[in-house]
């Protein structure tokens, strides 16, 4: 079963030469109970795919099925979800949270658009959802200004599931708490998938976090889904020079400075690289094998399905042969 | 609503709160109560006794028809006010749905109107009333509707930001993905939001209202008479100002009284909504600290101990830190925001803010201590020895002065070198850190430069001398992973080619590991654990640095088994506890945790640990 | 293969470069639209009169082919098309058409009267931006970083009170105190440079306080940047980190709020020039108003109008000039 299948999904932004693909023709496939992690560096389209599932941003094309129902669409494109089966929990907890609203009415709220019932059973409702984030249910009467960081956003959690979702989105969720926070806030996530068995999209620019959390693995760049796959598949052995940059450039501990990956600087998203857009800044591609045209005129989304991990890379290889990241990009360097 | 409500209320029990408050009830039983009391005395002519001054019997003189004047002061309250406030109100009533109207439209609509507001609110509200009231008729009539269109756009505007950031707000986002009712989300997340800033300016609106109503009347295009109000009163008093100035007095102190009393107590509120309580700046004794280890010798680029940064008021975010730093180092601090690490660095590169207080058992930098020189001295001694890198290269750069002036500044006051020669120095510096189009570059402003080269050029910044010491403060943080890594290879090779020493500060153990040889771990503003990196990845003895590794997750960390966790939120700057500051957070804190305060110890000649109970990595294995 | 990439970033100079030109051609766009709307605007209000405006203007004692004629005058007896049409090419022309009341030429009085309005308003605005900004500026050096608590009190307490009385009681108090207890400046009337001394204190000291006010916030938070905390750290002479990198940082909000208060001293010449008996368009304006001299109103309507939407015009282009982010922000 499916939980989840968004079908080229496209937004765009702007107008003239402000002009921005922020997401460009992704497919999203979510399958029941499990996790698809997002992950992209700024500017990729990975926040912005996320709030076009959940309305928030017009799509300008596409279509998002859940559990087998097409979504409708607003006459401007935002997706209209009645029954609301996806959730959102946003980054910053500081801003999600009405500053009005106590914490027990804020979880209430998602309560009563189900129906509500009498007053004590909604509090005992609302403590249990409070109880689900380990929080106390005393908790309830206090204002979001008086909260931690990481307090808020268990709230902002609880009341997304308050709102019983098929399908919770988390994006970037952990980036704004402190680190001590982080693990608890990534641990209840965890137990959330595994004891109540949501479907989840966790979209963050930290590799590591997205492999600790997902089952499968979606990698991001300039508003394209460039790698998708089995989580420890895409680790072990990556498609897309991408994947295989950002695997790299993951800091580990006790470990080195990698090597200088002369990757240079994103490109201006509003004026993309023609054929494949990471060309200009590819160890694999026409600057260092000037030879490989096909990427600067060709773009690789062309014959995706027939490649490892839908990558959209001419030179995929397939993910046995690929070499160790580090010796790709020396080759490419010493060329 | 309750936080608000006692925020109001303090701010209304503060001096300036209770001057406000008693003028706007003052202002308030006047309009109600005068009329009654003196309506009779304020219209009773005597021709005899027309025109006069102040006297014992008419405090403030007479008018043409023998009137007395403060009578007439203090009856014209009403109208006065009640015109103001009609007025205000009626602005509000026009503006308020007008800017509205751009965050329920939006499109091609929305931005018209809002292309209008702001063409309305360029129109002084003076003239635009003049207009209107010529228009409608000279009167109290005109100059009320007048007034009022003329501050409309005022509340159009003020409508339009507050509507438009409910709007993009994530709360009412999120209300309305839980699928909150169009009329709830108004009631309970947009209006109570937008609520406050509104009443506020309707209160200032109506001083505004009042001065304006005034100089209307005042220039006999507002009230006729027989009607009198305070602008009117003023006019009749000009004319006799050489004569009797004091009954010109009266009407103008009432209009200045009115209309501040008003502006002040908007003033009053917008304090209290905006800022909260006032922060109080009691001056406390700093706590003394005591040299916890003897000063080392030797030819330490950087040499500190006991160093303790506190502000007035009793925070006291760095405490008896120690840090040294040899020639050629590259030194890691690594803490949680709060940590004090940043401020570390920032005392010992001298930019902390001016109300710190810095205080050292022993201090050398450079082979000498800052506090001892002149500002001369220390401004030539650190602008030319030591760099720093900062941790938001998006604000760290001046918006309005080119790339290359900015680099090359440096030489040029601290080398006497010429602007030209300053900025060639610049673009080679520029080329140094990989800046492609180093010469072009250097000619663009920091908004033209992507967020790695803007790190780039700060630290090409930091070359333009020859740093001992490189700071860095949380210099990635800000920036993609692929990027990271590129700044943090730039770093590695300053400092070698250079053979100068660093201190690189960042919440990112990882990211500290890769470049460090030494790192120094802070919680609450102490130095808990100093170690090598062999030991840190074999395992540290500190169980906050152990939690820290074990807790975040890495491209290893099993993904069957929940993170490790450190539950509890770490002490603020304020407080002073007795014992380890981490022993509430810590499972394995006993009594003496608490109690006493473990020192610094030495457990190999390259690790120091402040823990009475450190985790042994062999008992740990056995587990 | 290194063709495409070096023909985009020519692309994207080509707008670097015309970023400026494209931001002046849209402000002027915006100018010309804005006084299109002014005139429209000024067209309308004089119809906008209950009844008959003529009839209004002349009292209904008039003897009716008195009213005929000015009608015929105004063109008020042609289509409003044509009316339109007239009134907006006799403006461009630069005729204001006849005064309802005294049949007088409106353009005559405009040339006659404006001068010495433009004069005063000019004169109080420079007053005020020279005093307001140092004396901001001034402030928060000295009061950064919470320093000098009392100090600050005392200047926003002083500012905020004098910001808020209008100038037509500055005026007053000034009169009472220079020109009847002390005798150094005239009471009214315009006449040598001392008679201009007291009207444009008047209109200058309340914006002065304004203005300060506002300075000394933008200076203060300017001086909170991290790019401050740079040039600290480059160890510059605090002269150098005053004036190059937090003043043109400043200048921004300093300059809008200066194109408001263009707005603010027109105004405010009315009721000055009322107090000092100055024989300016303010003093034009108020009796026109009270004889119900439309066509001498709506004139002044225009001039007044255009002037603050030139003054917001030349803060804009100003701001383009000055601050590089202005040109790109508002695209």
């Amino acid at each position: 079963m499916t939980a989840l299948e968004a079908r080229s999904v496209t937004v765009r932004f702007g107008r003239g030469r402000r002009r921005l693909v922020a997401v460009d023709r992704v497919d999203v496939t979510l399958p029941e109970a499990s996790t698809l992690g997002v992950v992209g560096e700024s500017g990729s389209g990975k926040s912005t795919l996320a709030r076009a599932l959940v309305g928030l941003v017009p799509l300008a094309d596409g279509e998002v099925v859940i559990d087998g129902d097409r979504l409708r669409t607003a006459r401007d494109g935002r997706v209209l979800d009645p029954r609301r089966r996806i959730q959102m929990i946003f980054q910053d907890p500081f801003a999600s949270l009405n500053p009005r609203m106590s914490v027990g009415d804020a979880i209430g709220e998602a309560l009563t658009v189900r129906g509500g019932s009498g007053r004590a059973a909604r509090a005992a409702e609302i403590a249990r959802y409070l109880d689900l984030v380990h929080l106390d249910a005393q908790i309830a009467e206090r204002m979001p200004s008086r909260l931690s960081g990481g307090q808020r956003q268990r709230v902002a959690i609880a009341r997304a599931l308050a709102a019983r979702p098929d399908v919770l989105i988390a994006d970037e969720i952990t980036s704004s708490l402190d680190v001590s926070v982080q693990s608890a806030v990534l641990n209840l996530m965890r137990e959330l998938r595994n004891e109540l068995g949501i479907s989840m999209i966790f979209v963050s620019h930290n590799l590591a976090t997205v492999r600790y959390l997902s089952d499968e693995i979606a990698v991001m760049y300039l508003g394209r889904v460039v790698e998708v796959g089995a989580t420890e598949a895409v680790v072990s052995s990556p498609a897309h020079p991408y994947t295989r940059a950002l695997l790299y450039a993951v800091p580990s501990l006790g470990g080195t400075v990698p090597a200088d990956l002369e990757l240079g600087d994103p490109p201006d998203p509003h004026d993309p690289p023609p054929g494949c857009p990471f060309h200009p800044r590819c160890p694999v591609g026409p600057h260092a094998y000037p030879e490989r045209e096909e990427c600067i005129v060709r773009d690789p989304r062309d014959g995706a399905e027939e490649r490892p991990h839908r990558a959209f890379c001419h030179f995929a290889s397939a993910p046995a042969e690929t070499p160790r990241p580090e010796e790709r990009f020396h080759a490419a360097r010493d060329r | 609503m309750t936080v608000g409500s006692t925020r109001i209320g303090q701010a209304l029990r503060s001096p300036v709160g209770v001057v406000a408050s008693a003028g706007l009830i003052g202002v308030i039983v006047l309009a109600i109560a005068a009329p009654f009391i003196w309506s009779d005395d304020a219209s009773r002519l005597d021709i005899l006794h027309a025109s006069q001054g102040a006297s014992s019997a008419h405090w403030l003189g007479t008018d043409a028809l023998g009137r007395d004047i403060l009578d007439r002061v203090l009856v014209g309250t009403r109208l006065s006010v009640v015109l103001a406030v009609v007025a205000a109100t009626l602005g509000a009533a026009i503006g308020i749905p007008v800017g509205a109207v751009p965050a329920l439209v939006g499109g091609r609509i929305g931005r018209l109107v809002t292309g209008f507001i702001n063409l309305a609110v360029a129109f002084p509200a003076l003239l635009v009333a003049i207009f209107v009231a010529a228009i409608i008729g000279v009167g109290a009539h005109g100059a009320v509707v007048g007034i009022a269109i003329a501050i409309a756009p005022y509340f159009a505007r003020l409508s339009q930001t507050l509507s438009s950031s409910v709007a993009g707000s994530e709360y009412l986002a999120a209300a309305r993905m839980i699928g909150v009712r169009r009329i709830r989300l108004l009631t309970r997340h947009v209006l109570p939001n937008i609520a406050e800033p509104l009443l506020i300016t309707s209160t200032i609106a109506i001083g505004d209202a009042l001065l304006s109503l005034a100089g209307l009347s005042f220039l006999g295009l507002g009230v006729q008479p027989p009607q009198y109000d305070w602008g009117r009163m003023l006019s009749e008093g000009l004319n006799r100002i050489y004569v009797n100035p004091e009954v010109a007095l009266g009407p103008a102190v009432a209009i200045t009284v009115g209309a501040l009393t008003f502006a002040l107590f908007g003033e009053v509120l917008a304090k209290a909504a905006g800022t909260g309580s006032a922060r109080r700046w009691l001056r406390g004794e700093l706590p003394t600290a005591a040299a916890a280890a003897a000063p080392r010798a030797g030819d330490d680029v950087l040499a500190v101990d006991g160093l303790t940064v506190s502000f007035p008021g009793g925070a006291v975010p760095v405490r008896n830190v120690s840090l040294h730093v040899a020639p050629g180092e590259i030194v890691g601090i690594v803490g949680e925001s709060g940590s004090g690490k940043t401020l570390t660095a920032m005392a010992i590169a001298d930019l902390l803010p001016s109300t710190a207080h810095l205080s050292a058992s022993h201090l050398r930098l450079f082979g000498s201590d800052p506090r001892t020189l002149s500002a001369a001295q220390r401004r030539r001694l650190l602008g030319t020895s030591l760099a720093v890198v900062y941790q938001d290269p998006m604000s760290a750069l001046n918006p309005a002065l080119r790339v290359g002036r900015q680099v090359g500044e440096v030489s040029e006051i601290h080398h006497g070198i010429s602007k030209r020669e300053a900025r060639l120095r610049a673009v080679e510096r520029l080329r140094a850190v990989r800046i492609g189009n180093a010469d072009a570059r250097a000619r663009q402003f920091p908004h033209e430069f992507s967020g790695g080269m803007r790190q780039r050029a700060v630290i090409a910044m930091g070359l333009m001398a020859e740093p001992k010491l490189i700071v860095a403060d949380e210099p990635t943080t800000a920036l993609d992973v692929t990027v990271q890594q590129q700044i943090l290879r730039l770093l590695r090779d300053v400092t070698e080619s250079r053979s100068s020493a660093a201190i690189l500060i960042s919440h990112d153990v990882a990211v500290v590991s890769q470049l460090c040889s030494r790192v120094v771990v802070m919680y609450a503003g102490r130095v808990v654990e100093e170690l090598d990196v062999e030991t840190l990845v074999a395992g540290p003895a500190h169980p906050y640095t152990a939690a820290l590794v074990a807790s975040v997750p890495t491209m290893e960390s099993e993904r069957e088994r929940p993170l490790a966790s450190i539950p509890g939120r770490a002490p603020t700057p304020y407080d002073d506890l007795p014992g380890c500051p981490f022993a509430p957070r810590c499972p394995r804190a006993t009594d003496r945790c608490r109690t006493e305060m473990p020192p610094l110890e030495r457990r190999s000649p390259t690790h120091r640990a402040a823990c009475w109970h450190p985790v042994d990595v062999l008992e740990e294995a056995a587990v | 293969m290194t063709a495409a990439p070096l023909s985009l970033s020519r692309q994207r100079n080509w707008w670097a470069v015309h970023a400026r030109t494209a931001y002046l051609f849209r402000r002027t766009s915006r100018l010309v639209v804005s006084l299109f709307l002014l005139l429209t605007a000024t067209f309308f209000m004089i119809h906008l009169v209950p009844g008959d405006p003529v009839r209004a203007a002349l009292g209904t004692t008039a003897p009716p082919d008195l009213v005929a004629a000015r009608r015929a005058a105004l063109g008020l007896d042609k289509s409003l098309v044509t009316q339109y049409v007239d009134y907006i090419g006799n403006i461009l022309h630069g005729d204001f058409g006849t005064s309802l009341v005294s049949g007088e030429r409106v353009t005559d009085v405009i040339q006659a009267r404006g001068p010495s309005t433009f004069r005063l308003a000019g004169i109080a605005f420079l007053v005020t931006i020279g005093v307001a900004v140092p004396l901001g500026l001034l402030m928060a050096a000295l009061t950064r970083d919470s320093k000098r608590r009392p100090l600050e009190l005392g200047f926003t307490a002083t500012a905020g009170a004098i910001a808020a009385v209008p100038s037509f009681l500055t005026a007053v108090a000034l009169v009472y105190v220079f020109a009847v207890k002390i005798h150094w400046f005239p009471v009214a009337g315009q006449g040598g440079l001392s008679s201009y001394v007291l009207p444009i204190a008047s209109l200058a000291i309340g914006p002065i306080a304004a203005l300060a006010r506002i300075v000394r916030v933008e200076g203060l938070r300017v001086l909170e940047q991290d790019y401050i905390r740079t040039a600290r750290g480059k160890r510059l002479p605090v002269r150098i980190i005053y004036v190059r990198h937090a003043l043109p940082n400043t200048l921004t909000p300093t300059l809008t709020i200066a194109g408001l208060l263009v707005g603010g001293l027109v105004a405010g010449t009315v009721l000055v020039e009322n107090i000092f008996a100055w024989p300016g368009l303010g003093t034009s304006l108020v009796a026109a108003v009270a004889q119900k001299d439309f066509s001498t109103v709506q004139a002044i309507a225009v001039i007044f109008g255009a002037v603050v939407l030139l003054a917001n015009f030349a803060v804009d282009v100003a701001l383009g000039a000055i601050d590089p982010r202005s040109t790109i922000l508002d695209a």
